[in-house]
């Protein structure tokens, strides 16, 4: 590349910076910007970096608690779980570059929030993947699904992070623009958690990791953009992993971490050096002074515009005590890892580059880390909802062959076991994996201790669309049932919010929209955000995705005895249900496979009712009664009963229930009413459990019992029967043969 | 006794073998970084999975290089217990300790799962209590498992009976369905001639507590006690 002779009106829109943008820019420096700090400029003030469309709306989420120790602002949120250790956590999306380049987006997006949190300090010990694809009946989906899971298992089995969890879901809506979204969790001694902060006026800054070479320039610039037919150009911008150089790294950083040499750390990720020397300078009130001359380069003839805007994945920036060093260096070396003396932490602020001798870039620090543009973007309620609230699904045909579309469900791509993707995933190192993928959540133990964690990930993107705020709460209101069923108190959560374009009003207010339902459901359950990330312009061709807010919750079990899965376990027990069903068919899976519907209003929620069943679950399972708890999700509760025969190792016990309610008999056995839990128990601990669930508020109906070899529910118009054998045929295979259709 | 855990760039499953002798068996241990070229102290060794060096050749290809291999042949030529796993059996392999060799899985694909594996014989430093025919509940991660070995190798492993394990069904019957990788006879592990170094695809250290769903793999790593074959 070669530096242009000077800065152009063309230039800077090239850049995606606004005149008024640029107005700030000349303000900010008191001159025009060279061609190196228009890039720094335009990277650091990109929505990818700046958030400048959503700042406004975030603000409003709960972000404190008893137990938060970090809260968004750090490169990962931190709670504390007792034992003297800390969690780290955080979800983050890399969905454009997986549309362009399926492996090494999907591969690059798990090294990337890898980094995020051994940062911190914390050796990372899960991965959970949230997908959203288009239908796999399309070749280009089945495409794009195989690379994006080739490159999970190729990255996450590699560096060594067993990836326990995660969603994987179709729909039309993400046929141009499928969703990659990774969370990374990992645990610290509590003392011991590292900033992403510069201190101390000479310290050296020191550049570890891979060469820097062009790929992923303007990254975060292509990630705030939406996608047209030119967009496969842009394959170069997508980065190349190394899953072997950043398990060194992780080793390597860890080893230094547990030595006090350490003042500040940051990965280079998206806007790479650029982001992380000035966010670094930001966050400790002072200045960093760098020469790109010493920045190890793998091709030649880069200019400091390319050196500074480069994203080459695997490298880390570290500031270390002055007279440290040597032995910094040592552990590094021991590791093969190249290891260089970039800079120096300096007074007043600056962010200063310099290339050799000469001067290429001075820019305050503080101003591009903090004083981007903060847009109060436009909002209009979208005319969709007029036609889709006013649905009338009350005309719809009731199916006369219920038994079928129970096996239909059960073979869909949403609902059909997911196993052919998880295989692919090493989900049992470090030996903590007490509840393996496939129940409604991960629960890892916590070594050392006798607790566990409990791990879970939710977003319906459908639900949201028919109505962003209860989709925005709906989403966290799954996500902690899952915890809840898996054994564990629900925490904290991290968040991932993937949107189109912003500068449309109609999708700003799906997003604002979306945002106040989390935070009303954040609050009421007391689980506060410890950051997250945006994801905006999910567009192609101008047809943005549904919006999908993506909630990872964690959870803590005080005994990891509690951890409970969601089959049932023995002949004989007693089929309650948690929660009450509704006749709401609006938005349900049910609607889109056997209508072709996507239309209604989502189910409602009443957050004391939730917390109600939640609560009686929680305790229930605490005090040893439960054999099985399952949450009435996708195909509602004919496809949660179905789940509970047909999904355990076995998969062989069958069930009789008498479903009670007068409504359709469709809405009876496959409307997603929210706040409901299938529980399985012992026949002597039913009262226990009522007298539990009636101190809650919670309702609580017997529903039958397990036994036999069919699932067999009966209610008004309703009389079924289906052998458990044929249930978990069709769930077992459903995806395989999916992804193997051609 | 002593247990010297190998640690090459990229290795993962030694701190799962940590835990378990620590925590589960109470063995004395200590890690052995590949860079060294003493195993002075150690009366067992164990190379753990993991992707050392990256594995971007060919898998266990580089790692057969390492300093600390010239000690670990030297162990091995003197009778010393070796027991590699899932990548510890692939290096092994490379560095000419065991037969035969290990392929891409015939999936394609990287698998992670619980097998099931037939103990064929017990007289190994690792399968010494076990019983013969034993069939254990242990979990695979690989995507290079797929044992081969030229016809006449494979018929001198089976003469000399070198197949340690088998892929089988939860009842014990070597067959198709239970072989997750296509390994030719479903060789799950083999041994040395000289019956004292070990490989195996599965994670013995995965499945060494009730809570994770078997304890089957203790048998491999509780029988480390009895030391060598014979005295050294």
């Amino acid at each position: 590349m070669r530096e242009p002779g000077r800065i152009t009106p063309e230039l800077v829109a090239e850049h995606g910076i606004t005149p008024e943008e640029y107005a700030r820019i000349r303000a900010i420096l008191g001159r025009e910007p060279n061609f190196t700090e228009l890039g720094i400029f335009s990277v650091m003030w990109s929505e990818h970096c700046s958030y400048k469309s959503s700042r406004v709306h975030l603000k409003t989420l709960p972000t404190q608690g008893p137990c938060i120790l970090q809260g968004p602002g750090e490169n990962a949120g931190v709670v504390d779980i007792g034992d003297g250790l800390a969690i780290v956590f955080k979800m983050e999306s890399h969905n454009h570059p997986s549309f362009i380049e399926p492996y090494q987006g999907a591969a690059t997006g798990v090294g990337g929030i890898i980094r995020d949190i051994f940062t911190m300090g914390a050796r990372p010990i899960a991965l959970l993947d949230p997908l959203r694809f288009g239908p796999l009946t399309e070749a280009r989906s089945r495409f794009i699904a195989g690379g994006v899971v080739a490159g999970i298992s190729g990255y996450g089995n590699a560096v060594g992070v067993p990836t326990v969890g995660g969603e994987l879901c179709v729909s039309e809506t993400y046929a141009g623009n499928p969703l990659v979204n990774v969370m990374c969790l990992g645990i610290a001694p509590r003392e011991r958690i590292f900033l992403a902060r510069a201190e101390g006026v000479g310290n050296p800054v020191i550049y570890v990791g891979a060469k820097t070479g062009r790929d992923g320039i303007h990254g975060a610039t292509m990630a705030s953009e939406t996608f047209d037919e030119g967009s496969e150009e842009r394959r170069p911008t997508v980065q190349v992993g190394d899953p072997f150089r950043e398990k060194l790294l992780i080793e390597a950083c860890l080893e230094l971490m547990a030595g006090s040499d350490v003042v500040g750390i940051q990965d280079m990720g998206a806007a790479g050096l650029t982001c992380s020397s000035c966010e670094m300078a930001s966050r400790g009130g002072v200045g960093v002074e760098i020469d790109l001359a010493k920045v190890p380069r793998r091709e030649t003839g880069m200019i400091p515009y390319e050196i500074m805007l480069s994203e080459s994945q695997e490298r880390m920036l570290l500031v270390v005590r002055r007279g440290s060093e040597r032995a910094v260096m040592d552990i590094f070396h021991k590791w093969d890892l190249d290891a260089v003396v970039i800079g120096a932490v300096t007074e007043g602020g600056l962010l200063r580059v310099r290339d050799g001798d000469r001067l290429v870039a001075e820019i305050p620090a503080h101003a591009l880390a903090e004083e981007g543009p903060v847009y109060h973007r436009p909002m209009q309620r979208p005319a969709y909802l007029d036609e889709t609230e006013r649905a009338d699904l009350a005309r719809l045909p009731v199916p006369d062959r219920p038994d079928e579309v129970l096996l239909g469900l059960l073979g869909s791509a949403n609902i059909a076991c997911k196993r052919p993707v998880w295989r692919q995933y090493d989900h049992m190192l470090f030996c903590n994996t007490a509840v393996e993928p496939g129940s409604d959540a991960a629960v890892l133990r916590v070594q050392g201790t006798r607790k566990g964690l409990a791990l879970a990930a939710d977003g319906n993107g459908r639900f949201t669309y028919l109505d962003p705020y209860e989709g925005g709460k709906l989403a966290v209101a799954e996500a902690a049932r899952n915890v809840v069923c898996g054994g564990a108190r629900p925490l904290a959560i991290t968040n991932c919010l993937n949107f189109g374009s912003p500068e449309r009003p109609e999708i700003m207010w799906q997003f604002a929209e979306a945002v106040r339902g989390m935070a009303d459901a954040c609050r009421a359950f007391g689980t506060p955000v410890t950051g997250g990330n945006v994801s905006f312009y999910n567009e192609t061709l101008g047809q943005a995705i549904f919006p999908t807010p993506i909630i990872g919750m964690v959870g803590l079990l005080e005994d990891i005895g509690h951890a409970t899965t969601q089959w049932f376990k023995r002949a004989g027990d007693v089929i309650l249900l948690l929660g009450e069903t509704r006749e709401e068919l609006g938005g349900s899976e049910y609607l889109k496979v056997f209508h072709a519907l996507e239309t209604g209003r989502p189910p409602r929620l009443d957050l004391a009712r939730e917390q109600a069943v939640q609560g009686a679950c929680l305790e229930a399972i605490r005090a040893g009664l439960v054999s099985s708890a399952h949450d009435c999700a996708e195909g509602g509760l004919a496809v949660a009963l179905a789940e509970s025969c047909a999904t355990g190792p076995e998969g062989r016990l069958g069930a009789t229930v008498e479903l009670d309610g007068a409504m359709r008999p469709d809405a009876l056995l496959f409307g997603e009413s929210a706040s409901r839990i299938v529980l399985s128990v012992r026949p002597g601990a039913v009262e226990a459990v009522r007298a539990i669930a009636h101190r809650h508020g919670a309702p609580c109906a017997v529903l039958g019992a397990v036994g036999g070899p069919d699932l067999v529910m009966r209610g008004q118009g309703v009389a079924v029967r289906v052998a458990v054998a044929a249930l978990r045929e069709r769930w077992w295979t459903g995806l395989e043969r999916l992804l193997q259709s051609s | 006794m002593k247990v010297g855990i190998l640690v090459f760039p990229g290795t993962w499953s030694h701190q799962d073998f940590a835990h378990v002798f620590q925590d589960v068996l109470g063995l004395s241990w200590g890690y052995v970084w590949h860079k060294g070229t003493s195993l002075a102290g150690y009366d067992a060794l164990i190379l753990p999975g993991g992707f050392a060096h990256g594995d971007y050749l060919r898998v266990g290809a580089i790692a057969r290089f390492s300093p600390i291999m010239e000690a670990v042949v030297r162990f091995a030529r003197d009778g010393g217990p070796v027991l590699g796993s899932c990548n510890g059996f692939q290096i092994l392999c490379e560095a000419g300790l065991l037969p035969g060799a290990l392929l891409r899985n015939r999936s394609l694909q990287y698998r992670c799962q619980w097998v099931h594996v037939r103990t064929e014989h017990c007289d190994t430093p690792f399968t010494r209590t076990a019983r013969p025919g034993q069939v254990l509940k242990i979990p695979i991660s690989h995507g290079d498992g797929r044992y081969y070995a030229p016809p006449e190798i494979l018929a001198r492993l089976r003469s000399n009976g070198q197949v340690v394990f088998r892929y089988c069904t939860p009842a014990g019957a070597a067959a198709d369905e239970a072989n997750p990788n296509g390994s030719l006879e479903h060789i799950a592990g083999v041994c040395s001639e000289g019956r004292n170094v070990v490989g195996l695809m599965p994670h013995p250290e995965r499945a060494s507590e009730p809570l994770l769903g078997s304890e089957d793999g203790r048998v491999l790593l509780e029988a480390i006690r009895g030391g060598a074959l014979q005295p050294r």
